[in-house]
């Protein structure tokens, strides 16, 4: 079932939360909303299924419009950021609610909802938990309760507020791998919200990166991390460090050393910025031409498999960051206080507009 | 209910740390001056509501509150409270549920009326229905001449009675139902249960502790309530009588043990109401 989204626009008293946004997810793909708080990605995700109205706009299922369609017609299966589990009834309860609360016509024998109910309860391996009540259980085994429920009604689409955002960070990366098999497995169109990149890259078929209630970039997430539409994006998809830039003659300058622009449209002396992200510098002790930003190492940090750098760059006094592996730091043997040659890879130049 | 018990901290920590807990003589002070003060002013009146009740023997009691005018109150003030216990529920939810779950225009103000006959002396809201339905009040001549009797008749005492029960229930649901806050019923909705199922199946079981604690709370003032049903009752023996009331006529008649006999019921009934709120708040407790 594919969802589309057309020219939707949503405030909130004086608050824009949604202007203008269109959007197209096709069937069958797991798609991220990425945004900062504020973005408006949740709203857009509650429009979706009907638990908001759109000031102006369409929402529409397989080419149906449902914009005003009510919630409970829209056979959405909603995953709530708290999980909203209903407190007063036992996991199994939980799951079979959906099943039991159909008209009489609809509604399936009492053993097929028990069978059904422990199906799912199977698929998100917790049916040895079927009796206890959402109290007794942990923040991952709430959210699996929480999919299951959701997954019980058979659901047309699956939407998942901030799925992981209440989890700690180790259950976080066990349960969004897990998320990618079950999708894998079961092929819904689902549609989940998070301000992690991380996980926006990792686990998605697409990335939506939205800010202050506009669509920024949609694409692959190996396209916008790679090709950035802006540098909002740029900056909103890892860490990242900035140099001021100037073009000369079709390239830019960035500290004291050129590098090659030309795609990048910018004119003569125009200033722009250039975003590097830290694991795309590298650190030399000699050079044999002049491509490397001659820089001081300020601290070195050492975290896990990778060493942080925090470099000045002697020409124009700007900090900078750099990631290295702890094979390539230990084979430099860099010290605190040394001078250095930070050779830029992969330089992104914006020029004018949000600059 | 669940079977599971957050028993908090263990025996070894269950003690106050020696830093801030006060030597013996002062612990016995407190308690003695605690002590003392609930007997000599709960404990000594309620034994003396039951001595003087009997006084005059088993007999006299019996026969003091199996009078018909006896009956008749115990009748008006069980009826009484069940229509306004009801009406209050239907009221406090639905108060409750569009302060907690809505924003709108003059909600505040709403929250501050719920709270107004804590506020006003019972008399007065006993003196604005008279104002308004009395016989030279602002509805009295069209009422009179269509034959309804408010004041000094049963209507009096219950409108009387449901303006000061107003808060008891509405009171006790909105924190809670601001606290749970709407999650669960959009759940329910997303899951494709509508408005009714919704309350029954999911907004009512998380309020239903609340919602009974308000109802006792509510049901033993309605039948406690005096002032402002003196203000409206017109005091006519036997049939606008309610339990109170009746306590006071036989008092200032210098009935001694018949008043005593009927206050004794009263405490009956005040003295159920707490054992029960205290069972809803052991049983909500353990939820």
């Amino acid at each position: 079932m594919s969802i589309e989204v057309k020219r939707i626009t949503k405030t909130f008293g004086s608050f824009t939360a949604l202007r203008d946004v269109t959007l197209n997810i096709p069937t069958g793909e797991l798609v991220a909303l990425l945004g900062p708080s504020g973005s408006g990605k949740t709203t857009l995700l509650r429009i979706v299924a009907g638990l908001e109205m759109p000031d102006a706009g369409t929402v529409i299922f397989h080419g149906e419009d449902t914009t005003n369609l009510s919630v409970r017609d829209r056979r959405v299966g909603f995953v709530f950021q708290h999980y909203a589990l209903f407190r007063h009834m036992t996991v199994f309860n939980n799951v079979a609610f959906g099943l039991s609360v159909r008209p009489r016509k609809q509604r399936p024998k009492q053993d097929e909802i028990r069978e059904r109910v422990m199906t799912l309860l199977k698929l998100v391996q917790i049916d040895y938990m079927a009796d206890r009540y959402p109290s007794q259980l942990s923040g991952g085994q709430r959210q699996r309760v929480a999919l299951a429920r959701a997954l019980a009604i058979e659901p047309k689409v699956l939407l998942l507020d901030e799925p992981f955002g209440a989890l700690d960070a180790k259950v976080r990366k066990e349960l969004r791998k897990w998320l990618r098999r079950l999708h894998d497995e079961i092929h819904l169109t689902s549609v989940f919200v998070t301000h992690d990149q991380e996980e926006a890259l990792e686990v998605s078929d697409s990335v939506v990166v939205m800010n202050e209630g506009a669509i920024e970039q949609t694409g692959t997430p190996d396209h916008v991390y790679e090709h950035p539409a802006n540098p909002f994006v740029y900056r909103f998809l890892g860490n990242v460090n900035f140099f001021h830039a100037r073009m000369c003659n079709g390239r830019a300058r960035i500290a004291d050393i050129e590098v090659e622009a030309r795609e990048h449209g910018g004119a003569d002396e125009v200033p722009g910025i250039a975003y590097v992200r830290p694991h795309d510098i590298e650190i030399r002790r000699e050079l044999s031409d002049r491509m490397g930003v001659k820089s001081v190492i300020n601290h070195i940090s050492k975290r896990g498999a990778i060493v942080h750098l925090e470099l000045n760059a002697q020409g124009n006094r700007e900090l900078f960051d750099v990631e290295l592996s702890r094979e390539g730091f230990r084979a430099l043997g860099l010290r605190k206080g040394e001078t250095v040659y930070a050779i830029l890879r992969n330089p992104k130049i914006f020029f004018g507009v949000g600059v | 209910m669940s079977g599971y018990e957050n028993r908090g901290p263990g025996p070894e920590r269950s003690g106050k740390s020696s830093a801030i807990s006060e030597p013996p003589y002062i612990r016995g002070l407190l308690l003695a001056v605690a002590l003392t003060f609930m007997g000599i002013f709960l404990i000594m009146p309620l034994t003396a509501i039951f001595l003087q009740a009997f006084e005059k023997g088993i007999m006299a009691y019996v026969t003091a509150i199996s009078e018909s005018e006896t009956l008749a109150a115990v009748r008006l003030t069980l009826l009484t409270a069940a229509i306004v216990v009801p009406l209050n529920v239907l009221f406090g939810v639905c108060a409750a549920w569009a302060i907690a779950k809505f924003q709108f225009f003059g909600k505040n103000v709403l929250i501050t009326f719920i709270d107004l006959p804590f506020a006003v002396s019972p008399v007065i809201a006993g003196l604005i229905f008279v104002i308004i339905f009395g016989l030279h009040g602002l509805m009295g001549p069209w009422l009179s001449s269509h034959n309804i009797r408010i004041i000094f008749a049963v209507p009096g005492i219950v409108l009387a009675t449901i303006f000061i029960t107003v808060p008891f229930v509405a009171r006790e649901l909105i924190p809670l139902m601001q606290e749970q806050g709407s999650e669960e019923e959009e759940a329910a909705l997303v899951l494709g249960a509508g408005g009714w199922k919704t309350f029954f199946k999911v907004t009512l079981p998380n309020i239903k502790w609340g919602l009974m604690y308000g109802v006792i709370l509510c049901s033993a003032r309605t039948i406690g309530e005096f002032g402002a049903v003196s203000v409206v009752s017109g005091h006519i023996r036997g049939k606008t009588l309610t339990l109170p009331l009746q306590v006071e006529i036989l008092y200032n008649e210098y009935n001694f043990s018949a008043a005593f006999a009927v206050a004794s019921l009263l405490t009956l009934m005040a003295l159920a109401a707490l054992a029960a709120k205290n069972f809803i708040e052991w049983k909500s407790g353990c939820y």
